[in-house]
């Protein structure tokens, strides 16, 4: 009887690595103590309603900046792992089938569970701000699509430790993914992590696609709206589009997996090449829908840190739009290698290079923004700065890479690793941190410290160039993406010491962000302005943070900038606009259905992953009748009194 | 024309750095050191793109930083701030024209190179005349290259071998997860994928030995895929072959479903010969299946594949 036990356990949990033992302890000693702490200060009941049934945008976007950032960290270990196994030749620190793991979890995490969870907490903090909106159009599905990204976050982080990573690579190309050559649960795990958070992010694209076309404060055109709005929206379409192919994907490998069937497989008639142009149908798309938002962020801190008009508005919009559209032409560009002939291969390498030139222009729009204004170097805009060349390096060399017959060259090499991390760090990341430290006096209150942020912006930006730019030179030389050791005599050793060395930089770079932070909260630098960069737009108009209903009277729009020349109209002797009396303010009610659900949803998976249907079943019921009750529920709104919006504005020293 | 020469002076820098951080090495530089037809060109046009992307990059970026410095607010010099200045249609149109303008001529001669470095087109043209081309098969497996010459008999593993300056057609399938046929100084890769023959057509034009990898996440012992690619005189090839016929084992059928099995192999083996008509097997073990409804022997065929698959389980 033990021995069936020991024996199961062998199986089922992740054993062999002390890492992987030193990470088991961490976890476990984590979870206690944040279990601990909780009920020592009696702090459930307040975690409970305050944030876990919570259906406030703020507070969802935080909650998705929190779990991206312990996936950045996650992720970022995964890559300095990385990196010291290539630190030298034939080193013996990963067997490459650990390697082979961790380089499939890094890309799946960075990508899925980072880069988009980041993103969609900036849409949730920032967007129905910048339109004056009370919250985004349906708030219980906002939390849905939160609860619903991290519980299929926490699936796929679970093969850490139970039943084996996925190794398949970061899109799992089948047959390498299909269970003749992987039979591991790993990989059922990379299915059903990214169906359960797919459904989320999905449902958000739509969430916002709707709040931006319908719930904008009376006067606000759309030709009016903030740039990172429109950024948002181009990204939501995109989602919208895009994701429900990755589900379709997603399914058939695994109906192939679990049902043996033939849609991807060697044998039966399958085909794994429409998997790859499937994957790629989504992968390219989703690409642009994580830049888009951060060419919006940029756009919103040029304008606000170089205090002047954007430059060219109306060429933005048009070149948000038209990315948006285009990038779903270009997919083919991910493989030209597969043989497709000539004229196909030069279809995709023009619709690839047609991008670039939306894309330049965004760049001059950035320029001329700057081009006689003035320019404060605070954190958020000194990113932008270090996003400027990286970017256009790294589009540059997307652009080389585009030539498809000098693709062949460069196809699965360094050289391309080098590319899509300048255009994913440069770009998104960096992106995405200025966007952070923007609107962070916003979200929480208080500002973020700048000395400690410069290190950190000069360390990333370093780091950066210290890791990446070597490798454009190995891919050249042909060192493979993937290969866990090389020889002596392949002479990539100095430049893979060298990248490894910026590798760490970077690390230290993003050390030093989590101490800024908590610096700051002890430091506790208030921002009572609410207003603390000067901005343009209506976000910065109330309170820091964001009172709970946002705006207490509903703001009326007249120009681009509104809120900028509302201080414009000020400061030149004028009255402020008049603002209507207070009135009770309709709000939604908290709601349990999405926690509750999703937990359904990650049993399910569970179940699913490994075969136990006695577990899968009863939980896919389990989701149906959370479905069900939640749609008798009539009890789903209130009315914010107006003594309380009083009281709450006055104690943020506003006159009402 | 004057941009030109300045183009491909800047061009020229990031060069210099790379050579000076390889100097003293005896390095193989892979793609920057081509010595076969194909990687010629596609060396020319990877330093066509470099000069246009340079030609690009120095102006943007001079742009970037003079603006920022000029127009810092720190900047105690009486400069001009226009804080409502937002449009103007003479910007707007040369930051669109220039980028249509650079991507009309990358896009024409990227679609001109397409056709004619297209893969599978034959380098008859390119070669001496009454030189006769060398067909050689490769076969991806788990983690190992098959080589077999159909026209010499022979077979070889992890190790390549033809004369200089003849065109080399390779004719590429897997028998595993797909994978990617790469020699840098050649020429540019192909996918290797079950179910269908691939062609490359590379030719070097120098002997040596040039590194070849496999460029495609094949699995565990991926990193393993290497082998070597060498080209020889005609005689020195020759001879070779005759040295295998004589003095190498042959492969059996049972021998190829051995190194079929996944695992890694140290050395590189050759083989006198091989079962006939064995790339074309493993073509159709796998091609066979995609059409069902074409009569008995697509059936029986698929029906193999499918109880081989079942053996894996």
């Amino acid at each position: 009887m033990w021995e069936d036990i020991k024996d199961w356990a062998s199986g089922f949990f992740v054993t062999g690595d002390p890492l992987i033992y030193g990470a088991d302890v961490a976890i476990v000693l984590a979870t206690v103590s944040i279990l601990f702490v909780l009920t020592y200060f009696k702090k459930w009941g307040w975690l409970w309603r305050e944030w876990i049934t919570t259906v406030d945008h703020k507070k969802i976007g935080i909650m998705y900046i929190i779990a991206s950032l312990l996936m950045l960290f996650r992720g970022g270990m995964d890559a300095l792992l990385m990196r010291t196994q290539l630190v030298m030749p034939d080193m013996e620190f990963l067997k490459p089938e650990h390697y082979n793991e961790i380089f499939t979890t890094h890309g799946v995490i960075m990508i899925l569970f980072m880069a988009m969870p980041l993103m969609f907490g900036l849409f949730n903090i920032a967007v129905p701000l910048q339109i004056g909106a009370r919250d985004v159009a349906f708030p219980v599905l906002n939390s849905l699509s939160f609860w619903l990204f991290f519980m299929g976050a926490m699936l796929f982080n679970l093969s850490f430790v139970i039943g084996g990573s996925p190794n398949a690579g970061w899109l799992a190309y089948p047959p390498l993914s299909e269970k003749m050559f992987n039979p591991g649960v790993g990989q059922d795990f990379y299915i059903w992590g990214i169906q359960i958070s797919g459904i989320g992010s999905l449902m958000t694209g739509i969430n916002f696609v709707v709040t931006i076309l319908k719930m904008r404060a009376p006067g606000m055109k759309l030709m009016k709206m903030p740039m990172f709005t429109w950024s948002v929206l181009a990204s939501s379409l995109t989602i919208m589009l895009a994701f429900p192919i990755l589900t379709v994907t997603l399914a058939l490998l695994f109906i192939d997996r679990f049902l043996g069937a033939h849609f991807f497989t060697l044998d039966g008639g399958g085909n794994p090449m429409m998997y790859i142009n499937l994957i790629w149908m989504w992968g390219h798309p989703e690409v642009y829908i994580v830049i888009l938002p951060a060419f919006g962020i940029f756009s919103d801190i040029v304008s606000t840190f170089a205090k002047k008009k954007l430059f060219g508005y109306k060429s933005m919009v048009f070149a948000l739009m038209s990315i948006s559209i285009v990038s779903f032409v270009t997919w083919a560009h991910h493989f030209f290698t597969m043989g497709s002939g000539a004229s196909v291969n030069a279809f995709f390498a023009v619709s690839t290079m047609i991008i670039a030139i939306p894309t330049g222009v965004k760049v001059f729009n950035w320029l001329f923004t700057m081009y006689k204004g003035r320019i404060s170097f605070k954190t958020p805009m000194l990113w932008t700065m270090g996003f400027i060349p990286c970017f256009v390096v790294g589009g540059l060399t997307g652009v080389m890479l585009s030539v498809a017959p000098a693709d062949f060259q460069f196809h699965n090499s360094y050289f391309l690793i080098a590319h899509f991390h300048q255009v994913l760090i440069g770009g998104v990341a960096f992106g995405y941190f200025a966007g952070l430290y923007y609107w962070w006096p916003k979200m929480f209150g208080f500002k973020l410290d700048e000395k400690l942020g410069k290190w950190a912006f000069w360390l990333w930006n370093i780091g950066f160039y210290v890791c990446f730019m070597p490798q454009y030179v190995l891919g050249l030389m042909g060192m493979t993406r993937r290969y866990s050791t090389y020889g002596w005599d392949t002479g990539w050793f100095g430049l893979n010491l060298v990248s490894t060395i910026g590798g760490f930089i970077m690390g230290a770079g993003f050390l030093v962000q989590v101490w800024q932070i908590l610096y700051s909260i002890k430091k506790m630098d208030k921002d009572t302005t609410g207003d603390p960069w000067d901005g343009r737009t209506l976000e910065w108009s109330i309170q820091s943070p964001a009172p709970m209903y946002n705006f207490a009277t509903d703001p009326v729009v007249k120009d681009v900038d509104d809120w900028w020349e509302e201080k414009q109209r000020i400061a030149a002797g004028g009255k402020p606009a008049p603002k209507p009396a207070l009135a009770p303010i309709h709000m939604p009610k908290n709601s349990a259905m999405p926690i509750i659900k999703s937990t359904f949803w990650f049993l399910a998976g569970f179940g699913f992953v490994f075969d136990w249907m006695w577990l899968a079943l009863p939980a896919m019921a389990g989701v149906a009748i959370t479905m069900l009750c939640y749609s008798f529920r009539y009890d789903t709104d209130y009315y914010v009194p107006v003594e309380e919006i009083r009281k709450t504005e006055a104690a943020a020293g506003r006159a009402v | 024309m004057k941009l030109r020469g300045w183009g491909r002076l800047v061009a020229a820098i990031p060069l210099l750095a790379i050579v000076f951080l390889m100097s003293g090495c005896s390095t193989d530089m892979g793609v920057l050191d081509p010595k076969g037809i194909v990687a010629d060109q596609q060396f020319d046009l990877i330093m066509i793109t470099i000069v246009i992307s340079i030609i690009i990059l120095v102006p943007v970026l001079g742009m970037a930083f003079y603006f920022a410095w000029k127009y810092r607010e720190a900047n105690k010099a009486n400069v001009e701030y226009k804080p409502n200045w937002s449009h103007s249609t003479k910007i707007e149109a040369w930051m669109w024209g220039i980028p249509i303008l650079i991507i009309v001529v990358l896009g024409a001669i990227t679609v001109a190179y397409s056709y004619k470095l297209e893969p599978s087109k034959a380098l008859a043209a390119e070669s001496e005349q009454g030189v006769k081309p060398i067909t050689i098969e490769v076969t991806s497996l788990d983690w190992k290259w098959l080589f077999t010459y159909p026209e010499q008999g022979i077979a070889t593993v992890n190790y390549v071998r033809f004369p200089e300056d003849v065109p080399v057609e390779f004719k590429l399938t897997s028998d595993a997860p797909m994978n990617s046929f790469w020699i840098p100084q050649l020429g540019g890769q192909i996918y290797t994928m079950s179910g269908m023959a691939m062609e490359l057509n590379l030719m070097a034009s120098e002997i040596g030995q040039y590194q070849g990898r496999g460029a495609n996440f094949s699995g565990e012992h991926f990193g393993k895929m290497e082998f070597i690619a060498e080209a020889t005189s005609q005689g020195d090839f020759d001879k070779w072959v005759s040295d295998i016929k004589q003095s190498s084992p042959a492969l059996t059928e049972q021998g190829y479903d051995e190194l079929a099995e996944p695992g890694i192999v140290e050395t590189n083996d050759t083989y006198s010969s091989f079962p006939e008509g064995l790339f074309d097997r493993i073509v159709s073990k796998y091609g066979s299946s995609h059409n069902h409804s074409e009569g008995s022997e697509g059936e029986t065929s698929s029906e193999a594949t499918s109880s081989e698959s079942g053996a894996d389980k």
